[in-house]
């Protein structure tokens, strides 16, 4: 405890700590400014999601793909251990069997055949999502093939093993009963996993919150959590990329609503018991809001009237710097030709390829597509890197001027900008129902990822009543129509 | 009302005379004509029978001279001062109606209220 009175001791305590830790000034970190790393907000909440969660799901899958594993090697190497088994059992007791057995033995060898290929075929795909539950289907199947090959060894070991059946050709078609089985679940695995949800029974409505785009899809029946999955897919194809600087005139204009407008409160708020306190200051915000959406109301607002004539002004901006664009990248294609096969034999000269000739010609219309870019908000979807790569591409496939700038002039699906922009591969489902639950008229569900959310409906295709009628083809006959009124 | 073709046709008239009236410079009846065997007789909206190709009476001017006679819109005009007028062209009726030299047209028509009552009159005395 420093004692502030006496100076000279404090000195002496101070100059003896900082002989202690002499070289405390060689180990402190100095802030040297800004980094060019520099991370928002939202950054970091989307670096710690995905951190956290590809840990978990990671275990999930192996954990899934090796019961997989198992359940396979279970399945396949079952036929052929009810084959071999009784030969290393008790070999010196079967009856030998001749050319009946040796068909059922090619008949169940093609029919394992077909059956690996099918397995390859129908399971063995590259996973393109991870859903939040299981796949009810999958686990169902897996049940009934697991317990279908369980039953099979139970009966062998207690009819076959246990009393050392000598009859061969009885068990070489019980082990051909069970790859038809198998073959007969594979058949039921494809119905239930592929063919039934093919038939669209519902229409849905997917709306994306910040701007309103909505699209229609046909689904078939699916539990909600696979219909999600399906949704998604069509939103990276076919919903124009988010865009959020569109956004900003609409949130400025809601702020100027709501700053116009200030309430004063000229009554002191009542003075009375707890509850009752409570209840006024309650009733005093209700009367509060009411006032300023009567004030609002009341006002000549004239807010609609600049709308209007700013959005006048930007439609004829617009054009005039697609007009200018338009021009400037077609003279640009004008500076470059194609050399034809002879011609580059005779004249080594200037020649370029695509990448060179892209960054020729660039230059002259890179300050019309920038401006053209800035006016309509969509300067951070295309970096200069991006544009000549595209610039590069459309000069290799001959493709006019109008095919180059068709992909600046309209936003295009998500899936065409660079990765930074698909701007969410982490999604959240928010549902009511159960995510396993199958797809109903009415289900509502949301799609939420960090910068807005997808509000996707579900609505049934009605029973149609379709009912024949017959036409004779010579009953078509006409006449002149004649209908006159006179008055006399 | 409809007809058997090749026998006479039947049925319960009324006979209404219209006098013509002088008005701006025509002599005018007060109604309009529709039908005739030359025009369509599916479009008539007044026929029970839709082959039905007589000539009908499809609009009466209130006040005209036809109204006070008392006719009917939906009427069919089965004589007109003597002259036939079931089996006629839509023109044939218009000329036979609108002759200058006459001033009183002589209506038979027919409606279906007449064939009801007959036959409400008839019904009623046989319960008697």
């Amino acid at each position: 405890m420093l004692q502030p009175t006496n100076m000279d001791h404090v000195m002496d305590y101070l100059i003896k700590q900082k002989c202690k830790d002499d070289n405390w000034g060689e180990t402190t970190t100095a802030v040297t400014g800004t980094s060019e790393h520099s991370l928002s907000q939202e950054d970091i909440v989307r670096i710690t999601k995905d951190l956290e969660d590809s840990v978990g799901l990671d275990c999930r899958r192996y954990f899934t793909l090796t019961l997989a594993v198992i359940l396979g090697l279970l399945v396949f190497l079952t036929p052929l251990a009810f084959l071999v088994l009784p030969h290393l059992l008790w070999f010196d007791r079967l009856q030998p069997c001749g050319t009946a057995c040796e068909g059922l033995f090619i008949s169940v060898a093609f029919k394992l055949l077909i059956l690996l290929l099918a397995v390859w075929a129908l399971f063995f795909r590259a996973p393109r999502a991870s859903l939040p539950r299981v796949y009810v289907f999958r686990a169902l199947l897996a049940v009934l093939v697991l317990l279908f090959v369980l039953s099979y060894w139970l009966f062998y070991g207690m009819r076959i093993l246990d009393s050392q059946d000598e009859n061969y050709q009885g068990i070489v078609q019980y082990a051909v009963s069970l790859v038809d089985a198998l073959l007969f679940i594979h058949y039921l695995a494809i119905v239930l996993l592929e063919l039934r949800q093919l038939q669209p029974c519902f229409s849905v409505c997917v709306t994306r919150s910040t701007d309103g785009e909505t699209r229609h899809y046909n689904l078939g029946q699916l539990s909600i959590q696979r219909a999600a999955l399906a949704v998604l897919q069509h939103y990276y194809c076919d919903f124009p990329v988010h865009n959020p600087a569109l956004l900003s005139a609409s949130k400025s204009r809601a702020a100027k609503h709501l700053a116009g407008l200030k309430v004063y409160n000229v009554d002191a708020p009542a003075e009375g018991p707890g509850n009752n306190a409570a209840a006024a200051a309650a009733g005093l915000a209700h009367s509060q809001s009411r006032a300023m959406i009567a004030a609002a109301a009341r006002r000549r607002d004239t807010s609609h009237n600049e709308l209007y004539y700013e959005e006048a002004e930007h439609e004829r901006r617009v054009r005039k710097r697609r007009a200018r664009l338009v021009v400037a990248v077609e003279e640009a294609f004008t500076h470059i030709k194609r050399m034809q096969e002879e011609e580059q034999k005779k004249a080594p000269g200037d020649v370029m390829d695509p990448r060179e000739a892209a960054q020729a010609i660039f230059p002259s219309m890179a300050r019309a597509l920038q401006k053209y870019l800035r006016t309509t908000k969509q300067q951070h979807c295309h970096s200069m890197e991006s544009i000549q790569q595209h610039l590069a591409f459309c000069i290799t496939n001959n493709m006019t001027p109008k095919a180059f700038l068709e992909s600046y002039l309209s936003p295009g699906p998500t899936l065409q900008y660079g990765r930074d922009h698909w701007l969410a591969r982490q999604w959240t489902l928010v549902s009511e129902a159960s995510v396993t639950s199958g797809l109903k008229d009415g289900t509502v569900f949301l799609l939420k990822c960090v910068d807005f959310s997808l509000v996707v409906t579900s609505k049934t295709i009605p029973y149609i009543q379709m009912s024949e009628e017959y036409i004779d083809p010579k009953s078509h006959k006409f006449v002149l129509r004649l209908q006159s009124e006179t008055s006399v | 009302m409809s007809f058997i073709p090749g026998q006479p046709v039947t049925a319960v008239v009324e006979r209404v005379e219209i006098k013509k009236l002088f008005q701006g410079g025509n002599l005018i009846l007060g109604f309009s004509i529709g039908g005739g065997i030359d025009q369509d007789p599916g479009q008539n909206p007044y026929s029970e029978d839709k082959s039905d190709k007589g000539i009908y009476v499809t609009r009466i001017s209130p006040g005209g001279p036809a109204d006070e006679a008392g006719l009917k819109m939906g009427d069919k005009i089965m004589q007109v001062n003597g002259w036939d007028m079931t089996m006629v062209t839509h023109d044939q009726a218009r000329k036979k109606l609108t002759k200058k030299n006459e001033s009183v047209v002589r209506l038979l028509v027919t409606r279906r209220s007449l064939e009801d009552a007959v036959k409400q009159s008839k019904g009623g005395y046989a319960q008697q």
